[in-house]
Order: structure tokens, then sequence, then C-alpha cells
């Protein structure tokens, strides 16, 4: 059934090798393996995460108490936002796709370092499970954010140790992946296919490995602080040893900001796949997008601070990090351009993943615009820590990397699988959760803008009305997403099967079975033409 | 890509940049123990500097290397100093 | 399932791999380089004159010991090459010696200051005032990590010395023999700049 004409080889899934049952899959060194084994634990620390904000949700429907206490909802907040945050976005991509699909779009048979690989999975679910362990030792869960902010993340009596020795953990996983991406890139290419035949998400795993290895050391060695400052006393950030709390956040967002572009360039590069073939055209403007992807990654680094517009900085700082912001909304600005461009005099094929493409565009470019808006510094003094924040990160980070997962997922799905999906279910569920995901979070703009503080239990009467479609909204969405993914997990019985080809895509992927063998190929291809190569 | 597996450096090389290391330390010492002012720093880095270039280039092997990985030390190094000047842009000006 | 066949040993492949790790160890102790650059800042009388209480002698004593040690691992990769395999195993024995040498006298270094109730968190530090116990609470941190890297680095050299010993590295295959050397040269490089901001700073 995996087999094709021609090919003898048995699928990834079928693959026999040493190792029998469940330890075939979680002592496997095979990319696509180890694709599945993220894909799985990932989908399982979502729904935690999700669950998580849908009960922060209804908390908030009404002021006061109305389901948890606020210790519990300062925990629920803190929770959320580790998980989706290290655990769901920034993996996210490359972890799941750029696993399964960077050898096989390069044309080879794996990744550089095969057991980093797998070692890479192996951290990732030991420092998640670090977290969720702080949930129920200690003094009470983590209380202080995703962002630990000091001093209060070393003088509360919440069990941070385990949280943020498991975000330390989380780190080594991504260095590793991003590491093992950059060598494959490198050295693993097919015959022919030079830098610039590379298809756009391998080169978005390139500028995002980058990004991954040389930003997150420095959360690395700032988590170690936090616990040096909570075991030893060291002072670091301590005002009354002569510490400055605010070198805490500088050091803190020096990694989370260019985390966010861990977080968008896969997603841009997977809406980069699915756009021309689904358009059946070539992708408009290729160079000017892997320029783009370079350039975002590079000015990434340098306007961190726009975290910290009212913490205190000094002036200098305060405008050379807001000019810098505005500088790389451009390079963004530029990729949404040659999508569109592409889309232009297409013949579309109206399928799933390029609807999701669609809707990306849309909550990519509200939450990108309404980034300007915070990185504004006389609108930011108003915005800030106001659930405008809140609408503009969701925006962006879901509907940015939440949105092109989906797409990818969708996209990918006959290949990974074998089969095909319902489409019908995939475009209901799609309709329903963009409907609540709107609903939700358009209205937090609202609230920001008329002054409803962000991570707070309670809120004046003023915001109720907002709120209440708001957390309307989440449970419409939640139910959306509950379709999308049981009609994935469904049509894994009952899905029709899937050709190599089901979408007239023209990279490497579209040329081996579905799903692929466990050596992808059966000869290593040699590449004569550009990756979009229609007409 | 290979053209190091041929490349052998002989012993003395390593010897005489040991010798020249060993003297840029004993340097930099004396140095500071004479009082520069704030250019005692500066010049006690410089002298890091100088010494981390030999040891890069010919411990590390990059001067044999493909220019690529000289290139992308260059890149971290330089990376590392506007982050390093970007903050202090803060800390100098409140 | 275990790994995939791979057709050919791709040792350019390995180095890079190699590099790419040694850019996060700097990146890693580049953020408390931050944290050092900004507190010498805010505090340059305080740190001036902590720096005296440190040993130069030591300090110096220590920088020489890695730099040799850096020359006599380089050396094993010669070594190797020209098939001396007895040679490259005293070499790397000597690397290692060395490298115990530089923790014992940290230990000393260290103990020196704990003895006097100088070390972080201490009240008696606390009393000193902000800048010392920025000081000596960078110095513990960065030399520690410092030495727990070297630690690291003497369990490598160890183990490849084994494969050497066993003739796994040999004048054809020596890619792992050079990757144990770049990560001892880069201990030696962090320390090369740990030296003039703790000790010469006077």
């Amino acid at each position: 059934m995996s087999t094709q004409i021609g090919f003898e080889q048995p699928s990834y899934l079928e693959y026999k090798g040493k190792y029998k049952g469940i330890f075939s899959w979680i002592l496997s060194t095979d990319h696509k393996r180890i694709a599945i084994l993220y894909l799985f634990s990932l989908l399982s620390f979502f729904a935690i995460g999700a669950t998580l904000g849908l009960l922060m949700k209804i908390e908030l429907i009404a002021p006061g108490k109305t389901i948890m206490t606020a210790q519990t909802y300062n925990a629920f907040f803190t929770l959320h936002g580790i998980i989706m945050i290290f655990a769901v976005v920034i993996p996210g991509l490359p972890a799941v796709f750029g696993n399964f699909f960077l050898p096989i779009m390069i044309g080879a048979k794996d990744v550089a370092f095969p057991k980093l690989n797998l070692l890479s999975w192996y951290f990732y679910v030991t420092g998640v499970s670090l977290v969720l362990i702080s949930q129920f030792t200690g003094q009470g869960p983590p209380d202080t954010g995703w962002t630990f902010y000091a001093p209060y993340s070393f003088r509360t009596t919440g069990n941070m140790l385990p949280a943020v020795f498991g975000a330390f953990v989380l780190g080594f996983s991504s260095i590793l992946t991003g590491l093992n991406f950059l060598v494959t890139i490198h050295r693993m290419r097919a015959p022919g296919m030079t830098w610039m035949r590379m298809p756009l998400f391998p080169w978005t795993l390139y500028a995002t490995g980058w990004v991954q290895l040389l930003a997150t050391p420095i959360i690395g060695i700032t988590l170690l602080m936090i616990i040096a400052e909570r075991t030893l006393h060291i002072g670091f950030f301590d005002p009354t040893l002569g510490g400055d709390p605010l070198l805490y956040q500088h050091l803190f967002w020096t990694y989370s900001h260019p985390a966010v572009y861990i977080m968008i360039l896969p997603a841009m590069g997977a809406i980069s796949e699915i756009i021309p073939t689904f358009c059946h055209k070539t992708i408009f403007g290729y160079k000017f997008i892997v320029a783009s992807s370079i350039a975002i990654a590079f000015v990434g680094y340098f306007i961190w601070g726009h975290h910290m517009f009212t913490s205190g900085m000094s002036g200098t700082a305060l405008y050379t990090f807001s000019l810098l912001t505005f500088i790389v909304a451009i390079p963004s600005a530029v990729k949404v351009f040659n999508w569109i461009s592409t889309m232009h005099k297409a013949s579309i094929d109206l399928q799933t993943p390029f609807f999701w493409a669609v809707g990306f565009l849309f909550v990519f470019m509200i939450g990108g615009f309404s980034g300007l808006i915070l990185g504004s510094l006389a609108t930011d003094i108003h915005l800030h820590n106001t659930h405008f924040v809140v609408a503009h990160f969701h925006f962006i980070v879901f509907g940015g990397t939440g949105y092109a997962f989906f797409g990818a997922m969708h996209y990918w799905y006959p290949k990974i699988t074998g089969k095909m999906y319902d489409s019908r279910w995939a475009n209901t569920g799609l309709v329903i959760f963009f409907a609540g995901f709107i609903t939700l979070y358009g209205e937090m703009f609202f609230l920001g803008m008329k002054g409803m503080p962000r991570r707070y239990y309670d809120y004046d009467e003023i915001f109720h009305t907002g709120n209440i479609f708001s957390s309307l909204g989440a449970i419409v969405m939640y139910f959306g997403l509950a379709v999308i993914i049981l009609n994935l997990i469904s049509s894994l019985r009952n899905g029709a099967k899937a050709p190599a080809d089901p979408w007239g895509g023209k990279t490497l992927e579209w040329t081996i079975p579905s799903p692929p063998p466990t050596e992808n190929f059966e000869e290593i291809p040699v590449v004569t033409k550009g990756p979009y190569d229609y007409k | 890509m290979e053209n190091e597996k041929n490349h052998i450096i002989p012993y003395k090389t390593f010897l005489y940049v040991l010798a020249g290391l060993i003297a840029l330390t004993l340097t930099s010492v004396t140095l500071t123990q004479i009082s520069l002012g704030t250019l005692t720093v500066t010049i006690a880095l410089i002298i890091a500097a100088i010494k981390s270039s030999f040891v890069l280039r010919i411990f590390m092997h990059l001067k044999f290397e493909n220019k690529m990985f000289s290139r992308a030390v260059i890149g971290v190094i330089l990376l590392l100093c506007a982050v390093i000047t970007i903050t202090l842009l803060d800390y100098l000006n409140r | 399932m275990s790994t995939i066949l791979v057709t050919h040993r791709d040792d350019l492949a390995s180095k890079t791999g190699m590099w790419l790790f040694l850019f996060t160890e700097m990146l890693l102790f580049g953020g408390l380089f931050i944290v050092y650059s900004v507190y010498r800042y805010r505090n340059p009388v305080s740190f001036h004159l902590a720096a005296k209480e440190l040993s130069v002698f030591i300090g110096t004593l220590n920088t020489i010991i890695l730099l040799v040690s850096s020359t006599t691992i380089a050396m094993s990769i010669t070594a190797i090459q020209k098939k001396n395999k007895k040679l490259a195993l005293l070499l790397l024995g000597t690397t290692v010696i060395l490298g115990i040498a530089f923790l014992v006298n940290k230990y000393f270094e260290w103990g020196e200051h704990i003895k006097e109730h100088i070390y972080p968190g201490s009240s008696v530090l606390a009393l000193r005032g902000h800048g010392d116990v920025l000081f000596y609470g960078l110095y513990f941190f960065m030399t520690g990590l410092h030495a727990l890297h070297i630690i690291i680095g003497l369990v490598f050299i160890l183990v490849i010395a084994t494969s050497v010993y066993r003739n796994k590295i040999n004048s054809e295959n020596y890619v792992l023999l050079e990757n144990s050397g770049l990560y001892w040269h880069l201990v030696d490089l962090i320390w090369i700049f740990l030296f003039p901001l703790f000790y010469l700073i006077t």
C-alpha cells in the first residue's frame, strides 16, 4: 500500500529496523520519525496551552472572580506563555516540518547529524516535563509570567527553579536543531542544487538556524543568572545588592526578540511554498524573498529594546530601538508584496492550504501594523502592557506561525501520512476557527486602547462588554481548532489514498512516494532547474 | 575543501607562537602595573585580541581553512560587540 | 531502526558542526561579558580596587598554563598526521595534566576568598558595597563557568585519547581530535579575556 510502481522500499512508517514497537520510534534517528515525535508532543503541549488560554478567557468573561482565584490566574498565564512560546511556536515549524522536509527538499537522505537530531527531541521533552513539574512541587506554580522579570522572579515563593531550568534545557533543543539544519544545508544539498536553486522553506530554515544558534545562548546564560540569584543571591539583578533589574530585561529580550524571528521566518517559508503551488506559478521575486529573510534575521538582533520603552531606558536607547524597529518592517513588507504579486493573474486552485495562506496574509498584516503602532514611542506609552499588546502578538505569532503551521499541516499531510484529509471539514473548521480568532483577539485591540491592562485578573466594569465578546470568540475558536484537529486525526483512518503529487507541486518532496520511504530517494536527484519551475 | 588534510603545521611553528603568546602575556601584565589611567584596560584588551588572533589563526587553523570560517568568526565577534554597544547606549545615557 | 546509512564520512561537516557549537559558547560567555561591561561602567572604582585583591601571579601562571596546554594539543594533531601515536598520546596527556593544574590553582584561589567569607551571597561581601558584590559575583560566576568548561574539555580529551590509543583516531581519520582541540582552544580564548578583565584592571 505504501509502495509505488518501481519503488521497492517500505515507507518510513512501516520500516522494520533494530527496534520494535514504541522503541522503533523513540530510538529512531530517521528525521521523518523524529518530526512525527515532535508533532505529537508539540500538539499535546499545544492542547494544554490552549486549554489554559480558554480557562483564562472564561475567567475574564466577567469582572471579579469567575472560576479561579487571582493566584491561579497568574499561574495560568505564566504556564500558558511558557508552553506556547518555548514548547510550541519556537520549535514549531522547524522541529516538525523542517525535520520532515528539509532533507527531502534539498535532495538528501537525512540531516547532517541524525543522532543529535534525536537528542534535540529528548531535550525538548525533558525541558517541557521540567516546566510541567514546576506546577505540582514546591510552594506553588510560577507566577511571574513567561518573561521571568527580575526582581520578582527571584523574590517570589513560586516554584521557579524547575520552570527556569526547563526553559534552559529547551534552549539546547533549539540550538541543536539550528546547528543540524545549518550544516545540512551547507553540506548536503543534492548535486546541481546551488544556493539560488534551493526552495524558500529551506532558505528560511537557514536564516532561522543562525538565529537559533546565536541568540539562544543569551537566554541560556540569563536563566542561569536567575537560578544563581535565587540560590546564591549573586546580586546581578537585585537592586539591594547593586544589580539592575533593567539589565535582566535587556538580556532577556536580546534573545526573546530574535526568538520571534525563529517563530516567523519558517512560517514565511512555508507560505512561500504553498502560494506558488496553488497558483501554479513561480514565486515572484525569489531573490528578494531570500534577501529579505536574511535581512529580517539580521536586523532582528538589534531591536529588542522596543519591549522596554516604558522601563526607564535612556532617551538615546529609545530613539535607536524605535528607528531600527521600523526598519525591520521593510523586508517583511517586501515578502507580502511578493506573495500577493505571485497570486496576480495566477490560475488559483482553491484548496485548504491556500486558504490558510490567505488567512495568514490578513492576520499577519494586522499584527504587523499593530507592531508599528507599538514601535512608535508616543503611542507605546499609552499601549504598553495593555491588551493591545496581547492582541498584537496573538495576531502576529498565533496568526503568523499558527496559520502557517496549520497551512503546512494540510499542505504536507498527504506526503506525511499517505492519505488525503477531508477538505470540507478542514475548510469548515478553518472558517469557525477564523471567526473565533478575529473576535477573540480583534476585540483586544479596542480593550487595550481603552486602557485595559494585561495580566490582570480583574478589571473595571467599562471593559466588561468587550471581554464578553472576546471570551465568546475564544470558545468559538477553540471549537474550530477541535474540528480541524479531529478531522486530521480521523482522515488518518478514513482518508483517500494520496498520490505522490496531489497539488501539482514542483519541489523535490512531490517526486517521491506518499508517504516517503525511509531513505527518501532511491537515487539522489541531480537538480538542473530552479525550485518553482511552472510551465 | 580538503586542502588542510595535506597541510601539516610543523611543531616549531606552534612553539614560536607559544613564545609570542607568553611574551604578550608578560607585556600586558607589566604594562598594566604601570598606571596609565583609562588607557590601561584598552591596552590589555588590545593585547588580548592579538593573542586571540594567534590562537584562532594558528592553533585553531583558521588561516588555512576555507575563508567561510574566518568570516563567520568575525561575524559572531562583531555581533557580540554590537549587542554590548547597544546595551551600553542605554547605560551611558541615563 | 538506527542510523540512516551514511555513504561517506564528511569531515568538513563535522568540523563545521564543531565551529557552530563554539559560536554558541562564545555567545554564552558573551552574555556574561555584557553584564561585566555594564557593571564595570557603573562601578569603576570598586572594580579597580577589588581587582587588586586578586593574585596577578596566579592569574598569569594560569594564563601561561592554558597557553602551553593549547600548544600541546595543537601539536598532538601534527603528531597524529605524522603517524607518531606515542607523541600524540604524550602531548594529550600533558594537556590534561596542565588543565588539572589550572583547576588546582583555581581551587586554592577560590579557597582564599571563601576563607575570608568572600563569596556570592555572603553577608560579609554584601557589607563591602555594591561594586564589590558585583565584581566578586561576576568573578565567581565567570571563572566558575569557565572551570566547568575546562572539566568538560578534559573529559572530552580523555575520551579522544582513548580513541587514539585504540587507533580509531589515526592519520587517516582525525577530525574528532581536531574538534577536541577546537573546544580546548576556545576554553583558552575565554581565559585570555577573563584574565585582563579581572586581574589587570588595576
